[in-house]
C-alpha cells in the first residue's frame, strides 16, 4: 500500500499537463510515452491528457516529436518500419495500444486530416461516402455526404459537381474535402497534423474557422508550427521540444505568461 | 585563344558523340531492315486462305489456322492462370508481407526465377504437367507451363506500379478505419491500375512469341484440327513459323515469313490496345 | 457518436475489431500469400526435377565423363556423352554475341542517358523496347534468310548452318536489354558527380568516359552479365541458324550445336522417354541452369552494390 501512495504521481502539475479536475472531460490520456524509430528516441516519456470538445494545439520546432506523438494517436505509426510506442494512451480509458485493440477500429473512432490534402482519385461523392460504406453504414450515404461537406464548409463549392473527380478542386478545397471524409466517419476525434501547411492564407482562414464549428462536435487535436494558427485556434497549447513536453496549459497562458523560458523563446520568435 | 591540346580534345570529344549517336541508331536501322526483309518475302503470301487453312505439305494449300486458333487458345488460358496470382503476389509482397527473411527470400527467388531460361520452364512443364498431372500435350499443359514461365515478369512489374502509388493515398484510406485489404483493392490497385496492365501485356506478350517451352512439352508441329477445349492437342504460331523455317525448300522460309508477320500484327494489337486502355484510364483520373 | 462515448469506457470491446472482418482480411492475406509463395515452389521444382532426372543419367555416366569428355554422341553408337562440345558451342555463340552487343549496347545507352534530349529518347526508347519484344523465333529465321546469305555473299565459305550467323542476331536480341539496363545505371549517376568534371575543365566526352562510366562501372558490369546469361539460354535463334552438329571449334563459320539446340533437337526427335539418350537433355538442362543461375546471381548482387553506392 505504502509502496503505491508512494508511485502516485502529484496532481495538478502543469507541467506534466494532467488536469485532475476536468478528469470526466478526458478524451485520451498520454502516460509516459516513449516512440523511437529502430531505437533512435523521437518521443521521450511524455505524459499529457487532451480534453473533450476542444482544440488542442501542438507546436513545436521541426523534428520535436510533434507529429510522431500524434501519429501514435490512431496507430498511424504501424505503417513506420521500426517504429515502437511505449507507455499508455488510454481512449477513454482504454488502451490503445492493448491485445484486443484493432488499429483499424481505432482509426474509425479517430479519424486523421494530413499535412498535405491527399484526396483519393475519384469523385468527390466517393471519396467523402467510400469510408462509412466500407465500415457497413446503414443510413442514407447521400445525406450523409451532404452533411459531412456542410459540416466542411464545401458543400455550396461542389454540390453540382459531386460526380467530377476530387483532382480539380483547388488545394483549399481538397483539404476540406479531407475533413469532409474524416467526418463523414462520425468519429470522436479528429486529428491534424500541419492541415494547412501547404495551403494559402485564404484557405487556411478558411480552415480554422472550420475548425472552431467543428469543436462543438468533436474533440481536436492539431499539430501546427505557426504560432499564429495555436494562438488563435486553440483552447490548449503544449510545447514540445526535442522529445519532450516542456509545457501544457491553456493557449492564453503559453502565449502570454510562459512559465519556462524556453517556452518563451520559442514563442516569442527568439528561438534558436 | 584554344590551345591545341584543347583542339584535340574538342574533336575527340566530336567523334565520340558521333559514334555514340551513330550506333544508337544502328539498333533502328536494323529493326527496319529486318520488318522489310520479313514483309518483302511474306506478305505476298498473306491472304484469306492463308488464315483459314491447315498446313500442308504443299505451300500454296498450306495456312495457320490451326495456329492461330492454338494460339489464342494458349493465351487466354495462359492470362487466366497467370494474371490472377500475379497480381495477388504482387500485392502480397508489396503490400502485406512484412520486411522479414521469408520476403527478402520470396524477393531473390522472383529476381531470379526471371532469369531462368524458358527452355527449363519446358522442361519443368513436361515432368510436372505432361507426365505427372496426366495433361499430355493440351492447351492447359501449355497455358500452366507458359504461366509459370511468365509469372516473374507479372509480379515485378506489378509491384514496381504499386510502388508508384503514393504513400498519401494509403494512409488516407487507413485514418478512415480501412483493412489493408479495403484500401489496396479500393484504392492503391486501382491507382496502379494501369502499370499492372501494362505488365500484363508485356507479359503475355513475350509468351505469345515464346517457342522453346512448348516444344519441351511436346506440342505437335502439324495440326489439321482446331482445339475445342483446354484438353486438346495443339500448335502455336512460333512453332508453325518454326517448323516452316527449319525446312530447306524456299516456299516453306516464304510461308515462315508470312506467319512472322502475323505475329507481329498480333503483338502490335495487344500493345496498341494496352496503350488504348492506359491512356483512356490516365485520362479518366484527371 | 457524442452520446455513446460516455459508455465506451464500459464497453471495452468496442475498439476490437469484428470477428468476421478479422477473419476474411486473413483470408485474403493467405490466398495472396500462396500466390507469392507460387513462385517458391517453381524453384524447388526445377531444382528438384533436374536432380532426380539428371541423377537417372549419371548413375550411368560418370559425371566427369560428361563434364570433360570432348566428344558428343548420345544418340549413335558408340555412344559418348562428353558435353564440352555442346559447351564451346555456347561459349562461341556467347562470345560472339558479347563482341556486338555489349559495345553497341553501352554506347547506345551513353548516347540516350548523355547525350540525347528528352525528345529523342521518347522516339528511341520504344523503339529499342519494340526490338527487344520481337519473338526469338523471328530472329532465327531472319538469320538463317538474311544475315548467312549475307555473310556467304562477302565470304563464300561460310556454311549454312553457322555460329557466326547466330550470334549476330542473339546481338541484335540483346541488345535493347544492354541498352535499357546501362541506361538505368548510366541514368542514375549523379548530376553533381558530372557537374565536377566539368568543373576542372572536361569535356562532355571526358566526362562521360573518366566519371560517368566508371561510378556505374559495376551497374554496367551486372547489365552485362545478366544479358550474356539470356545469350547462353538462348535457344530457337541458334537452332535455327547454328545447326545441330556438335563440333568442338572456334571457327565461327562452320555450323555447331549448343546446350539449348541440342535439347531441342531430342525433344522434337523420336528417341523414347527414359531411354539414357533422352535423359541427357536433363543433364543438359541442370548445367545449363546452374550456369545461368550463378551468373544471375552474381549480376544481381552487383547491381546491388551498386545500388548501395547512389541510393
Amino acid at each position: 500500500m505504502i509502496a503505491n501512495l508512494l508511485k502516485a504521481k502529484p496532481t495538478t502539475n502543469v507541467v506534466t499537463g494532467k488536469m485532475e479536475e476536468n478528469q470526466r472531460n478526458i478524451v485520451l490520456e498520454i502516460e509516459d510515452v516513449k516512440i523511437s524509430y529502430s531505437g533512435e528516441m523521437a518521443v521521450k516519456g511524455i505524459t499529457l491528457s487532451i480534453p473533450r470538445n476542444e482544440i488542442t494545439a501542438i507546436i513545436g520546432p521541426s523534428g520535436c516529436g510533434k507529429s510522431t506523438l500524434l501519429r501514435s494517436l490512431n496507430r498511424m505509426n504501424d505503417f513506420v518500419l521500426g517504429a515502437k510506442v511505449e507507455g499508455k494512451i488510454l481512449y477513454h480509458g482504454i488502451d490503445l495500444y492493448g491485445k484486443d485493440v484493432d488499429p483499424v477500429e481505432v482509426r474509425r473512432k479517430i479519424g486523421m486530416v494530413f499535412q498535405k490534402p491527399n484526396p483519393f482519385p475519384k469523385s468527390i461523392f466517393d471519396n467523402v461516402s467510400w469510408g462509412p460504406i466500407i465500415n457497413g453504414y446503414k443510413g442514407d450515404v447521400y445525406a450523409l455526404v451532404e452533411k459531412s461537406l456542410q459540416q466542411a464548409a464545401l458543400w455550396d463549392e461542389v454540390k453540382d459537381r459531386l460526380k467530377s473527380s476530387a483532382m480539380t478542386l483547388s488545394g483549399g478545397q481538397q483539404q476540406r474535402l479531407c475533413i469532409a471524409r474524416a467526418l463523414a466517419m462520425e468519429p470522436d476525434v479528429i486529428l491534424m497534423d500541419e492541415p494547412c501547411s501547404a495551403l494559402d492564407p485564404v484557405s487556411t482562414a478558411h480552415i480554422e474557422d472550420l475548425m472552431f464549428e467543428l469543436k462543438k462536435e468533436y474533440t481536436l487535436v492539431i499539430v501546427t508550427h505557426n504560432m499564429q494558427q495555436a494562438s488563435r485556434a486553440s483552447k490548449y497549447t503544449a510545447f514540445f521540444e526535442s522529445g519532450n513536453l516542456i509545457e501544457f496549459g491553456e493557449t492564453q497562458n503559453i502565449f502570454t505568461l510562459p512559465k519556462e523560458n524556453r517556452t518563451e523563446d520559442y514563442v516569442t520568435g527568439r528561438f534558436g | 585563344m584554344i590551345s591545341r591540346n584543347l583542339k584535340n580534345r574538342y574533336l575527340i570529344a566530336k567523334i565520340f558523340h558521333g559514334f555514340c549517336f551513330s550506333v544508337a541508331w544502328l539498333g533502328v536501322l536494323i529493326l527496319g531492315i529486318l520488318l522489310f526483309h520479313v514483309t518483302r518475302e511474306g506478305f505476298p503470301w498473306l491472304d484469306m486462305q492463308f488464315l483459314t487453312e491447315f498446313p500442308s505439305r504443299f505451300p500454296a494449300k498450306a495456312g495457320i489456322k490451326s495456329a492461330l486458333y492454338g494460339t489464342l487458345w494458349l493465351i487466354s488460358f495462359t492470362a487466366l492462370i497467370s494474371v490472377p496470382i500475379g497480381i495477388g503476389a504482387g500485392v502480397y509482397l508489396e503490400e502485406f508481407a512484412k520486411k522479414n527473411r521469408l520476403t527478402q527470400f520470396i524477393d531473390l527467388n522472383i529476381a531470379n526465377l526471371a532469369g531462368v531460361p524458358s527452355i527449363v520452364y519446358g522442361m519443368l512443364g513436361l515432368v510436372i504437367f505432361v507426365r505427372w498431372f496426366g495433361l499430355e500435350q493440351s492447351v492447359l499443359a501449355g497455358s500452366m507451363t507458359m504461366s509459370l514461365l511468365i509469372l516473374p515478369v507479372i509480379i515485378i512489374s506489378t509491384r514496381e506500379a504499386l510502388r508508384a502509388v503514393p504513400n498519401t493515398i494509403r494512409q488516407a484510406a487507413f485514418a478512415l478505419g480501412a483493412t489493408r485489404w479495403q484500401t489496396v483493392s479500393a484504392h492503391v490497385l486501382p491507382a496502379a491500375f494501369p502499370g499492372v496492365l501494362t505488365g500484363i501485356i508485356l507479359a503475355l506478350s513475350r509468351a505469345i512469341g515464346e517457342t522453346a517451352p512448348l516444344i519441351m512439352i511436346g506440342a505437335l508441329t502439324y495440326v489439321a484440327f482446331v482445339p475445342e477445349g483446354p484438353m486438346d492437342d495443339f500448335t502455336a504460331l512460333p512453332i508453325q513459323i518454326f517448323n516452316w523455317a527449319s525446312r530447306p525448300q524456299k516456299e516453306f522460309h516464304e510461308l515462315a515469313a508470312a506467319g512472322i508477320l502475323v505475329l507481329l500484327f498480333v503483338l502490335l494489337l495487344m500493345n496498341s490496345l494496352a496503350v488504348i486502355i492506359r491512356h483512356r484510364l490516365e485520362k479518366r483520373k484527371q | 457518436m457524442q452520446s455513446s462515448s460516455s459508455g465506451l469506457a464500459e464497453n471495452k470491446s468496442v475498439l476490437r475489431l469484428g470477428r468476421s472482418k478479422r477473419w476474411s482480411e486473413e483470408c485474403i492475406k493467405a490466398v495472396l500469400f500462396l500466390c507469392a509463395s507460387i513462385s517458391v515452389l517453381t524453384t524447388f521444382a526445377i531444382v528438384w526435377i533436374l536432380i532426380r532426372e539428371a541423377g537417372i543419367f549419371f548413375q550411368e555416366v560418370p559425371v566427369s565423363d560428361f563434364l570433360f569428355g570432348t566428344l558428343w554422341a548420345p544418340l549413335l553408337e558408340p555412344r559418348s556423352f562428353g558435353v564440352l562440345p555442346l559447351v564451346c558451342g555456347t561459349i562461341l555463340i556467347v562470345v560472339g554475341t558479347a563482341l556486338f552487343a555489349l559495345p553497341v549496347g553501352l554506347a547506345t545507352a551513353i548516347y540516350m542517358s548523355e547525350y540525347a534530349s528528352s525528345t529523342i529518347r521518347s522516339i528511341l526508347k520504344p523503339i529499342l523496347e519494340v526490338l527487344a519484344g520481337i519473338p526469338t523465333v523471328v530472329y532465327g529465321y531472319f538469320a538463317l534468310t538474311f544475315i548467312t546469305p549475307l555473310l556467304r555473299e562477302i565470304y563464300p565459305e561460310v556454311q549454312i548452318f553457322n555460329a557466326a550467323s547466330a550470334s549476330i542476331v542473339v546481338g541484335i536480341m540483346i541488345l535493347p536489354m544492354v541498352a535499357s539496363l546501362c541506361d538505368d545505371t548510366l541514368r542514375a549517376v549523379p548530376d553533381s558527380l558530372r557537374q565536377g568534371g566539368y568543373a576542372v575543365g572536361a569535356t562532355q566526352c571526358e566526362v562521360t568516359i573518366g566519371v560517368v562510366v566508371p561510378s556505374s562501372l559495376s551497374g554496367i558490369m551486372a547489365s552485362f552479365v545478366l544479358a550474356l546469361s539470356r545469350a547462353i539460354g538462348e535457344t530457337m535463334a541458334v537452332t535455327l541458324a547454328a545447326g545441330a552438329t556438335p563440333n568442338m571449334t572456334l571457327d565461327p563459320f562452320v555450323a555447331i550445336q549448343t546446350m539449348t539446340a541440342y535439347i531441342v533437337q531430342v525433344s522434337l526427335g523420336d528417341t523414347p522417354a527414359g531411354e539414357i539418350g533422352y535423359q541427357t537433355i536433363f543433364a543438359v538442362s541442370a548445367l545449363l541452369f546452374i550456369i545461368t543461375l550463378c551468373m544471375n546471381v552474381f549480376s544481381n548482387k552487383l547491381l546491388r552494390r551498386f545500388r548501395e553506392v547512389y541510393e
